[in-house]
C-alpha cells in the first residue's frame, strides 16, 4: 500500500458513507483491480445505479394483488426437470441427532424424501440377550435417552408379565410419577427444539431450562439426570426421598404459570402460526396405515391413547383428558404436545395424593435382592445377593408384548423367553421409528424449510430409532 | 320433573339392540382357528400361528377384520431354543417373523407368528397390506436377513450397506475382548 499517497487511511466511516479521501481514486481502482472477478469490497453507496437499486427493494420484481406469477415471464432459465439431490444432515442442527435426511428438491420444493437412519445404530437388541434381566433396564433406558423411564417401563412390564408377578401398588405409583414427569422434560426439549428450529431461540433456551427443573428432581430421586436405571423388574429401585412430596408440588405449581407465559409468547405469534398452520397434514387413514402412534396420530382425530384405551399401571385410577387435534398439521401437533405438558401436571397432582405406603419392590426373594445393610449382618443374605447378582433369576419360557404410551407414541417391549436368566429375544417397537416412516409423505411436494418444522413436529430421538 | 319422568320412562325400557356382531365373543378362545391357522393366547395376548404359504392370506384377512394398525414386524431367531410350544399343524422352523398388529376400533390386538425356514428365509411383503410395515421389514432383514420379497426397497436400513452378516441370528457372534489377569504392578 505504499505506493498510494494517501494524505490519510480510510477509515470505517469513509466505507459507509462512501466518503473517498483525497488519493482514495487511486485505492478504489486499486481494489477494482486486484483479482480477477473484479472488486472485492462493497463498492459506496453513491455508485449504485437506479436500476440495481429497484432491483434490490424488490420494485421491480413487485407484482400487484391478485396477479399470479408466472414462471414463464421470468427471463432466468429453469430447466422444468432439474431437480437437485440435498443431503440435511447427519449432522445437523434441525434433525435432532443423526438423521440424514436425503430430499431430491426443485427449487425450494421437495419431490422426495427419504430418511436414512443407523448412525446411531449400537445393536442394543443383541445386547440385551446377553445381559440378565436384573441388568435389563440399565440397557433400554439408553434407547429414547429424553423418555429413559418409558424404555425401562416396557421392558420392566413384559418381565413381569413372563414373571406372572405383582407389583406393590407403592411401585405402580412411582412409576406413574416419573413417567408423567419424564413425558414432561421430554415434551419441553421438544418445545425447545421445536421453537429453535422455527427461529424463536429465546424458548430454546427456557425449554432447557424447564426441562432441568424436572430433571433436578429426577437426580433427586434416582441419582442420575438421565439414564436412570430406576425401574426394576419387581418395582423400583429404591424409594422416593424425603421432601419428594413438597418438590413435586412446587413442580405442579411452576410448571402450570410458566406454560401460560410461553402460551403468550409462542401459540399468538404470527411467525410461529404461519411456520406451523397447515404445514405437513397428515390423515387419519395415513397416520394409521403407516403405524403412527402418539401425538402423530391424535392430532389427526384419532382419539388413541394407551393410558386410557389399554390402561396399564393405575391410569384408570386417574383422571385426565385425551388431546386431540382436528386437521393434523404440525399446528396440531404444536398444541397437542403443548397441552399433554398441562395434562401431566394434573395427573401428578393426583399422584401425589395417591401414592401409598408399603413396599416400593415386591417382596418375592427370588426376584428382588435382599437390602444392603442386611448383607453386612446376615449370611444368607449375602449368599442370597451373590446368588442373584451372579446368576440372576429364572424367567420362565414364553413370549410377551407390553405396549405403553411413551411420549412419542406406542414403546413396546417384545420379550421371548427361553426359561434361563438372560432374555432369548428382546425387541422394544420404538415409536420414533414408526412415526419416522411419515416423513417421506408428510415432506412431499412441502417447502424446503417446511421440512425442518415437519421433522421437529415428528420429534424423533434418534437413540429410539437406531437403537 | 316427574312429568318429565314420567315421559321418558316408557321409552327406557327399551334396550339397546344387540349388535350384529356380539361384543361378547371371546377375545382370546382357548383353542380354535382363525381364518384357517390355528389361534391361541400367550399370557393374555391372542396369537395367530401360520406357515410361510398362510402369512399373506392371514395377514390380509386380518386387515379386512379392523387390524388397521400395524404395530411392529420383527423376526426371532430359535436356533439355539428349538424346543418350543406350537399348536398342531405348525412345524417348527429356525426363523419366525413375529406381526404385532391392533385394531382401534375394537381395542383388540393379536400376534401372528410365522415360521420361516433357516435354509430359505424369504417371505412375502406386507407393504401392500400395511404401508407402515416397510421400516420394520427392512429392520428383519438387517437384522435377521430374512427376504421380503416384493419390498419397495429391499436395502440395509441400520447396519451399514456393505456389512457382512445379519447381527441378530444367533450363529453371529458377539465380539469379546478378553479380560487379562495381570500381577500387580510392583
Amino acid at each position: 500500500m505504499s505506493d498510494i499517497e494517501s494524505p490519510r487511511k480510510v477509515t470505517l466511516v469513509d466505507r459507509l458513507l462512501g466518503r473517498i479521501p483525497p488519493g482514495g481514486a487511486q485505492l478504489t481502482e486499486l481494489l477494482e483491480n486486484k483479482t480477477d472477478e473484479g472488486i472485492q469490497e462493497m463498492a459506496p453507496r453513491s455508485r449504485t445505479s437506479a436500476r440495481e437499486l429497484e432491483l434490490e427493494s424488490g420494485s421491480v420484481l413487485r407484482l400487484p394483488e391478485g396477479v399470479e406469477l408466472n414462471r414463464a415471464d421470468i427471463d432466468i432459465e429453469t430447466p422444468e426437470e432439474e431437480s437437485m439431490i440435498l443431503n440435511l444432515g447427519p449432522s445437523h442442527p434441525s434433525t435432532h441427532g443423526v438423521l440424514r435426511v436425503m430430499v431430491e428438491i426443485d427449487g425450494e420444493t421437495v419431490l422426495r424424501s427419504k430418511p436414512v437412519i443407523g448412525y446411531l445404530h449400537t445393536g442394543m437388541e443383541k445386547t440385551a440377550e446377553e445381559l440378565m434381566y436384573h441388568q435389563g433396564s440399565t440397557n433400554v433406558t439408553r434407547m429414547d435417552y429424553l423418555a429413559p423411564f418409558f424404555n425401562e417401563l416396557a421392558f420392566c412390564l413384559s418381565v413381569e408379565k413372563l414373571l406372572d408377578i405383582e407389583i406393590p401398588p407403592r411401585a405402580t405409583w412411582i412409576r406413574m410419577l416419573m413417567c408423567e414427569f419424564n413425558r414432561i422434560s421430554s415434551h419441553f426439549l421438544w418445545l425447545a427444539t421445536n421453537s429453535a428450529d422455527l427461529g424463536a431461540l429465546n424458548m430454546l433456551v427456557y425449554g432447557w431450562r424447564e426441562r432441568e427443573m424436572v430433571l433436578a428432581f429426577f437426580e433427586k430421586v434416582t441419582g442420575l439426570r438421565m439414564n436412570h436405571n430406576y425401574f426394576r423388574p419387581g418395582g423400583v429401585a429404591a424409594d422416593l426421598p424425603d421432601g419428594w412430596h413438597d418438590d413435586a408440588l412446587a413442580l405442579c405449581q411452576a410448571i402450570p404459570r410458566r406454560m401460560d407465559e410461553y402460551d403468550d409468547l409462542l401459540t399468538g405469534q404470527p411467525i410461529l402460526q404461519k411456520r406451523l398452520q397447515g404445514v405437513g397434514p397428515l390423515d387419519a387413514e395415513t397416520a394409521i396405515g403407516l403405524g403412527v402412534t402418539g401425538p402423530l396420530l391424535r392430532s389427526t382425530g384419532v382419539a388413541w391413547d394407551l393410558r386410557r384405551d389399554e390402561p396399564y399401571l393405575a391410569y384408570d385410577d386417574v383422571d385426565f383428558d385425551v388431546i386431540v387435534g382436528t386437521s393434523g398439521d404440525c399446528w396440531d401437533r404444536y398444541a397437542i404436545r403443548f397441552n399433554e405438558i398441562r395434562e401431566s401436571v394434573r395427573i401428578i397432582e393426583q399422584i401425589v395424593d395417591m401414592v401409598p405406603p408399603g413396599d416400593f419392590r415386591t417382596q418375592d426373594k427370588k426376584i428382588t435382592p435382599p437390602p444392603r445393610n442386611r448383607i453386612d449382618e446376615s449370611m444368607e443374605a449375602l449368599i442370597h445377593h451373590f446368588k442373584l447378582y451372579t446368576e440372576g433369576f429364572r424367567v420362565p419360557t414364553g413370549e410377551a408384548y407390553v405396549p405403553i404410551e411413551s411420549p412419542r407414541g406406542e414403546s413396546g417391549c417384545y420379550i421371548v423367553s427361553d426359561g434361563t436368566s438372560r432374555p432369548y429375544r428382546m425387541h422394544m417397537r420404538a415409536a420414533s421409528f414408526a412415526n419416522l416412516q411419515a416423513m417421506a409423505p408428510l415432506a412431499k411436494g412441502a417447502l424446503l424449510a417446511d421440512t425442518i418444522a415437519i421433522v421437529s413436529t415428528i420429534d424423533p430421538v434418534l437413540g429410539d430409532v437406531d437403537r | 320433573m316427574n312429568a318429565v319422568n314420567a315421559a321418558v320412562e316408557p321409552v327406557e325400557p327399551v334396550e339397546p339392540a344387540e349388535p350384529v356382531v356380539p361384543v361378547a365373543v371371546p377375545d382370546v378362545p382357548e383353542a380354535g382357528t382363525l381364518h384357517g391357522c390355528p389361534f391361541g393366547e400367550s399370557l393374555g395376548a391372542a396369537v395367530v400361528h401360520c406357515n410361510r404359504d398362510q402369512y399373506l392370506d392371514l395377514c390380509s384377512a386380518l386387515e379386512a377384520d379392523g387390524y388397521a394398525l400395524p404395530v411392529g414386524v420383527t423376526g426371532v431367531d430359535y436356533l439355539t431354543h428349538p424346543g418350543r410350544d406350537l399348536p398342531e399343524g405348525i412345524l417348527a422352523e429356525r426363523f419366525e417373523v413375529v406381526v404385532e398388529l391392533l385394531s382401534l376400533a375394537d381395542h383388540k390386538r393379536v400376534r401372528v407368528r410365522c415360521q420361516v425356514p433357516g435354509d430359505d428365509p424369504r417371505l412375502p411383503t406386507l407393504f401392500g397390506v400395511w404401508p407402515g410395515t416397510e421400516a420394520h421389514e427392512r429392520e428383519t432383514y438387517d437384522m435377521f436377513g430374512i427376504e421380503f420379497q416384493g419390498h419397495p426397497d429391499p436395502s440395509r436400513i441400520l447396519m451399514p450397506e456393505e456389512w457382512e452378516g445379519h447381527p441378530l441370528r444367533k450363529d453371529y457372534d458377539t465380539g469379546h475382548v478378553p479380560v487379562q489377569f495381570k500381577e500387580a504392578p510392583h
